[in-house]
């Protein structure tokens, strides 16, 4: 087995191969990226109107809430399959990585919006009062006081979930984006080793997943540092403490 | 007879009730008059409704009954427009200051004469420097509230109320949330306002203090208003049963 990967490695390891593999890791970055980017905006805009008070929005409220609870729910394998069904179903021909886009902008939006909502929560009602007292107005007070407090909480799982997504658009292959996986499903088709092929793929993976994560780490650390003095708030993770005695 | 006595009624509450959405009634049938430049102080036990009558007039809570008048106009506090009127004119400093914890000391001053009512950012600076200068935070025009003291941000909190130059100024037990030797210095600020004629409604445990700059004091308990006079008859001679064990459980020490 290892002599027909070793026997493998030349014509594996070649540039036009290596030029493959990276339109695959852009590919498969910026599906995330786009998905996640797009997703956070609208995440932003449907907490803004979910925590609305104003009576006449509560059909659209209960519309935001069933969409979060549906869409986090839904496997991104099911939904990437409804999307492209449904698309076509329509009328659309969109081309499949648009599809996948779609998809994750979908389910970003649902899993991001928890989380903005998490940081709204974590602002002090009092904040409000004060912003309404000065006539600030809904927008105003979201937009000046409550979302530049909110970041440092909203921030660093955001960003795992856009670590997370880098890695599930890997079932866009399902429906034929030639991303990471589908490259190493090609390559093993045309009878390069699974080792080979996969191992390539596991490797990129990695090397993008890991400093992505260090770098979320990083934002968190200076996030807390920064709001470090806010009152009774516990840090996220204890600081790290010499040992008595050492 | 003090000078406010002679002067036009500013803010008047006909039988304002109120209750919290859910439970039970916080004010009940509170009639008071405040008159132009009057240091009006409410005092009474804590839940005694000192603290809603100021929420309610800033548009915070809801009157469930009764007529507030503005300078002879009745105010609509269920309608946006003249909640936002009343607080163009009305403002509030907080027992726990309330600062907006994202900003530094001078843009909290700042912020609302700038993005709120559209001044020019120079002019508004200006004033917000000179603010704060007066409540004695020269040096820290560019700290956040997470730098300072609780005597530090409740001052940062009074030139904020102050830089909207409201004709009437609330002020809900401001000292409350500070360590004893923080009280002395938020005092001296609000005495040195006490002197320019600008109408406070101000809600305080500081006894001392409220007799020394109030015109007039009122008693609150359950709700209700139990007596009103000038200090001397609510320290001195109070005229219910109510009003004398208030102050006699708070002045034995």
């Amino acid at each position: 087995m290892f002599e027909n990967v070793l026997r493998q490695a030349d014509v594996f390891f070649t540039w036009e191969n290596a030029l493959l593999w990276l339109r695959a890791l852009g590919t498969t970055l910026s599906m995330a990226v786009i998905g996640c980017c797009l997703g956070f905006i609208l995440a932003c805009v449907l907490v803004y109107f979910r925590s609305s008070p104003h009576r006449a929005l509560l059909p659209l409220r209960l519309l935001l809430i069933l969409y979060v609870e549906i869409f986090r729910r839904i496997p991104f394998l099911v939904l990437i399959f409804l999307v492209l069904f449904l698309t076509r179903a329509l009328g659309f021909r969109l081309p499949l990585y648009w599809v996948a886009c779609i998809t994750v902008t979908i389910s970003a939006t649902a899993f991001i919006a928890e989380i903005v909502r998490a940081g709204y929560e974590s602002v002090h009602r009092t904040q409000w009062d004060a912003a309404e007292v000065m006539n600030f107005g809904r927008f105003r007070t979201v937009w000046l006081v409550v979302m530049p407090q909110a970041w440092t909480v909203i921030i660093p799982p955001a960003f795992s979930y856009f670590v997370m997504f880098v890695k599930e658009t890997s079932l866009a292959s399902q429906v034929g984006v030639y991303e990471l996986m589908q490259t190493a499903k090609y390559f093993n088709n045309i009878g390069i080793s699974p080792f080979l092929a996969f191992g390539t793929c596991l490797a990129l993976y990695f090397m993008v997943s890991y400093p992505l994560t260090r770098f979320g780490w990083r934002i968190e650390r200076r996030l807390r540092e920064r709001f470090r003095r806010e009152e009774g708030a516990e840090p996220l993770v204890p600081a790290l403490r010499p040992l008595p005695g050492l | 007879m003090t000078v406010a006595e002679n002067r036009e009624v500013q803010l008047e509450l006909r039988e304002v009730s109120a209750a919290y959405p859910r439970g039970g009634p916080v004010l009940r049938d509170v009639s008071l008059q405040v008159r132009k430049g009057e240091i009006l102080s409410v005092i009474g036990p804590s839940g005694s409704g000192k603290s809603s009558l100021l929420r309610v007039l800033i548009g915070l809570l809801p009157p469930s009954a009764g007529q507030i008048v503005l300078d002879g106009e009745p105010i609509d506090y269920a309608s946006r427009r003249h909640r936002q009127r009343v607080r163009d004119r009305l403002a509030i400093v907080f027992q726990q200051f309330n600062l907006f914890q994202n900003m530094t000391a001078l843009r909290n001053v700042t912020v609302t004469p700038v993005k709120i009512r559209g001044e020019a950012r120079a002019k508004a600076q200006a004033r917000a420097e000179a603010l704060l200068r007066r409540v004695g935070l020269a040096d820290k025009f560019n700290s956040y509230p997470d730098e300072l003291s609780g005597g530090q941000q409740q001052r940062v909190a009074i030139a904020r109320a102050l830089a909207l130059e409201p004709e009437i100024l609330l002020l809900d037990e401001v000292t409350s949330a500070l360590d004893p030797e923080m009280v002395n210095e938020v005092l001296d600020a609000i005495r040195a306002l006490s002197h320019d004629g600008i109408t406070m409604i101000i809600v305080s445990h500081e006894m001392a203090f409220v007799r020394e700059v109030a015109d007039r004091v009122v008693m609150m308990a359950e709700g209700a208003v139990v007596e009103a006079g000038p200090p001397q008859q609510i320290f001195d001679a109070p005229q219910t049963q109510r009003c004398r064990e208030f102050v006699s459980k708070i002045l034995r020490h």
